[in-house]
């Protein structure tokens, strides 16, 4: 009658030592998984992209205007050789896709990767030194926060395309997406770093480092930084989408990738001018592929978030 | 007052008989928190309830509140509150309401109170909903509690929030909340740990006047047997989730049968008479004397940083006031005012006083951790460096052994980082070499390096916070409160340490406290610190024996210690 197993949970017990943060062993939903499969195989697929994509959507040579806009190959009037068909420059879709995840995780990454390295260490340089250090940093993260991402990104790249001509190619635009996304993402972690930095600056063990006369730098990257990262590792995850949308609108309003080497949002974008006169499948296919990927990735870093809270208590 | 019928004389207020708590999931074999333990309390009776960490006194409270956390249920044995019989067949307390049957009274009055609502609306919710009282009812019962607990001007006070209190009034606003629905039972777990000596004894004083005029039964749950010995009537003296000792105070305190009682009596610092040591096991080894003989060596052999004086000249240090933005300047708290102060080679200062009086703050001026606004530090002749520095010289060992360690550094790692940062180890194998050393000396094993401070209690975290402090070898050690946050038997194996290594290596200690009692056994000289200014500065045994000043006679009256009861006779090698 009284079946022991109704309580079965695992909560911490009373225990002499109590050690915080233990492993708790949890099961992982389905819906992770299944978001984490996903996230990896479009991942896989993307870095393998010169490998197993049947057809090189960069080589201009190789396309057939003859081929141009041919529907998806189980469609009646397709061709076995393109499987989501051809856009209007007769260029392999699902190449041209495969190619163009690549491009867009790899300028998601790549912008969540400085965003992250600039705001953590700005945060913990305000959070730790405090006084006019702190004042401006989080000033100056203010006035970027009061901008929208997008303003701002069409901003910077708008600039730099008009200081610097090269900054269209394909060689440099990635590098402008990567700033121009960064710059209004590392304020998040900046703020996170700081008050998480703020925290850990009282605990004892960054006081004893002190009176041990070790150098701020020193207390910094190796006392405090390891201990505010959880977080940052949470808010990358989620970033990581919001990055790869940004560079996506980015594209698709024409200030970001070049035709000639499309990120997924520039397909949208080739796509999108096609989608009325019954050519759907341009824009239908990256766009679906986006989205599986943004939700793929805000699964796992929603989870993530749950997972390093420390007040979550297992149901 | 009361609005139901108060048992019949003889009823105990509390009954436990042979309960049984376990923790454990299912498929696991159960960790019993609470073993067959019983205790009665009669009404108008204090029955303590100590032991230390982990021995199950706050479980037992915890249950009979009915605050059980899931893994945990009550397996075996019964529990009658009052003559009414709880119903523990499903693992928890049928039939218990907290707050009618069972009044509580916890630890931290900062936080038992909502900050979002007034005293009174507080005080009569509970009393609303139990009883059923109007408004007005409430209301008026609220203010005649706020008399009973003793709070001054209790019309104005009722309308105040939690944080216009002190803390001391709003412990006795929790009391008050607790005797609200006129509970037959009240549990008291830790009701005084968190307050200063003087607001402990005004608390005390009110439950053992609440106990004695309304009849009602309280369960003092304590590790502090000074409390214990002031106010309870019988005593239950806990060890790993067993009953081992039970009885009248007097008896059980001054003629402790069970050997474990006896060492936790014995382990409890004397405020009557200094003694070298305190009772604790020995934890003398050969590998330990070894590595201290290295230590004593290597920190007598080092002539770079000899001295250890301490000179601190009329120091003032400032809170607040200061701002960057214009026209945005508060108001600075001198929080110390003009201490001054000297340190010799070799001794061990103390440091007492009550919280908020400025002791931390000295400490942290000395150690670089606050800024003076004026006055100077000199160690050994050197004034501290702009930055407020001593190098290695001068090292601190802090309250809370939880947060004193890096919880991502291995102890190994944690120990040889300042010794390699001073260059006191040619290379990275020595530094982790002279790491295990200090771990043996403060009597752990070397392996202890190879772990995580996660992996240690609190008593063994403090020992690594000692050997860390030792590794840079410095002629002087801040001390803040090293031992408050242990239990007794660790504590007095920690002061132990601290005296021992202060013979072994002639290093000089600031030892802070508010603990009279472990000063006393701890220290060469006192300050008494009140409102950022020393009030009195004298030798141990003279603080003792002839206070001057005022406040130090009424700190030493309110100490609550074992005096009360006859204790056995100090050992022989008493001083």
């Amino acid at each position: 009658m009284s079946a022991p197993s109704i309580e079965a949970a695992p909560v911490l017990a009373e225990a002499p030592a109590p050690a915080p943060r233990k492993r708790r062993r949890m099961r992982i939903p389905a819906s992770v998984i299944g978001g984490a499969v996903v996230v990896l195989v479009i991942g896989l697929a993307a870095a393998l992209a010169p490998w197993i994509a049947p057809h090189n959507p960069l080589d201009v040579g190789s396309f057939d205007l003859l081929n141009a806009e041919m529907p998806p190959a189980f469609m009646a009037e397709g061709d076995s050789r393109f499987w989501l068909g051809t856009d209007n420059q007769g260029r392999d879709l699902f190449s041209a896709m495969l190619y163009g995840a690549r491009v867009s995780i790899a300028i998601g990454g790549g912008a969540v990767l400085v965003a992250a390295t600039v705001g953590v260490i700005l945060g913990l340089l305000a959070g730790y030194l405090g006084g006019w250090v702190d004042a401006l940093i989080m000033r100056v993260g203010d006035v970027i926060l009061s901008l929208p991402t997008i303003l701002l990104a069409l901003l910077v790249s708008g600039v730099a395309r008009a200081v610097f001509p090269e900054a269209g190619t394909a060689q440099w635009a990635p590098v402008i997406l990567i700033g121009a996304i960064a710059i209004h993402e590392w304020v998040q972690y900046a703020r996170t770093v700081r008050a998480a930095t703020m925290v850990e600056s009282s605990k004892d063990y960054v006081r004893a480092a002190r009176v041990m006369g070790l150098p701020s730098i020193r207390i910094m990257a190796r006392h405090i930084l390891p201990n505010v990262l959880s977080p940052v590792i949470v808010i990358a995850t989620i970033n990581l989408a919001a990055a790869v949308l940004t560079e996506a609108t980015l594209s698709f309003l024409g200030v970001g990738m070049p035709p000639t080497y499309p990120s997924l949002g520039t397909l949208i974008r080739i796509g999108n001018e096609f989608v009325f006169s019954g050519i759907w499948w341009i824009a239908t296919f990256p766009a679906a592929l986006l989205v599986v990927l943004v939700l793929g990735v805000n699964i796992v870093g929603d989870w993530l978030r749950d997972w390093f809270n420390p007040k979550r208590q297992a149901r | 007052m009361s609005s139901r019928p108060r048992p019949t004389a003889g009823v105990p207020a509390l009954d436990i008989r042979n309960l049984t708590v376990e923790y454990g999931q299912p498929g696991e074999p159960p960790m019993a928190a609470v073993l067959d333990a019983s205790l009665t309390i009669m009404p108008g009776e204090i029955h303590a309830l100590v032991g230390e960490s982990g021995a199950g006194k706050t479980t037992v409270g915890n249950a009979l509140m009915g605050l059980l956390q899931a893994p945990g249920r009550i397996t075996a044995g019964g529990i009658t509150i009052g003559g009414k019989a709880v119903d523990t067949r499903t693992g928890r307390t049928e039939g218990i309401t907290p707050g009618l049957d069972v009044g509580a009274i916890f630890q931290d009055p900062m936080t038992s109170l909502n900050p979002l609502f007034t005293i009174e609306s507080q005080l009569c919710e509970t009393m609303r909903h139990h009883l059923k009282l109007s408004r007005a009812a409430a209301q008026a019962r609220a203010l005649e509690l706020m008399r009973a607990v003793g709070i001054p001007e209790p019309e104005r006070r009722l309308k105040c929030y939690p944080h216009q209190l002190s803390g001391g009034q709003r412990q006795r606003v929790v009391i008050a909340a607790a005797l609200s629905c006129d509970p037959q039972l009240i549990v008291a777990d830790e009701p005084t740990t968190a307050l200063d000596v003087s607001v402990q004894a005004q608390i005390l004083k009110l439950i053992r006047a609440l106990a004695d005029e309304r009849g009602v039964g309280v369960l003092l749950v304590t590790h502090n047997m000074g409390v214990v010995a002031q106010v309870a009537d019988t005593v239950t003296i806990m060890l790993k989730g067993r009953v081992v000792e039970s009885g009248p105070v007097a008896q059980v305190l001054g003629a402790p049968r069970h050997p474990y009682a006896r060492s936790l009596i014995g382990a409890v610092p004397r405020i009557d008479v200094r003694m070298n040591r305190l009772q604790a096991p020995s934890e003398a080894t050969p590998a330990a004397d070894a590595a201290r003989e290295i230590v004593r060596k290597q920190m007598t052999a080092d002539t770079a940083a000899a001295g250890g004086a301490l000179e601190v000249e009329n120091l003032v240090v400032e809170y607040g006031g200061r701002s960057w933005l214009p026209g945005r300047s508060a108001k600075a708290f001198r929080a110390v005012d003009g201490v001054s102060f000297t340190v010799q080679p070799g001794e061990i200062f103390g440091l007492v006083g009550e919280s908020g009086c400025g002791k931390t703050t000295v400490a942290n001026a000395i150690a670089g951790l606050a800024t003076p606004k004026d006055g100077a530090i000199r160690l050994s002749g050197r004034e501290i460096g702009a930055r407020g520095k001593h190098g290695r010289a001068l090292q601190m060992v802090f309250q809370d052994p939880y947060s004193a360690l890096n919880p991502r550094l291995r102890v190994s790692t944690a120990l040889s980082e300042p010794i390699a940062f001073y260059k006191l180890a040619a290379t990275r194998a020595e530094a982790a070499e002279d790491a295990a050393v200090l771990l043996e000396a403060v009597g752990l094993d070397r392996s202890a390096g190879e772990r995580f401070p996660h992996a240690f209690s609190g008593g063994q975290r403090q020992r690594i916070a000692i050997a860390r402090a030792l590794g840079p070898r410095p002629r002087f050690m801040v001390c803040d409160e090293p031992t408050s946050s242990l239990d007794v038997s660790v504590q007095a194996q920690i002061l132990n340490l601290l005296k021992d290594l202060r013979d072994l290596t002639g290093l000089s200690m600031l030892f802070i406290s508010h603990d009279l009692a472990v000063v006393r056994q701890m220290c060469d000289r006192i300050a008494v610190m009140q409102a950022g200014k020393i009030v009195e500065l004298a030798d141990a045994e003279t603080l003792f024996r002839a206070p001057q000043h005022a406040y130090t006679r009424e700190l030493l009256s309110l100490a609550p210690s074992l005096d009360s009861i006859a204790r056995a006779p100090a050992p022989a090698h008493g001083a």
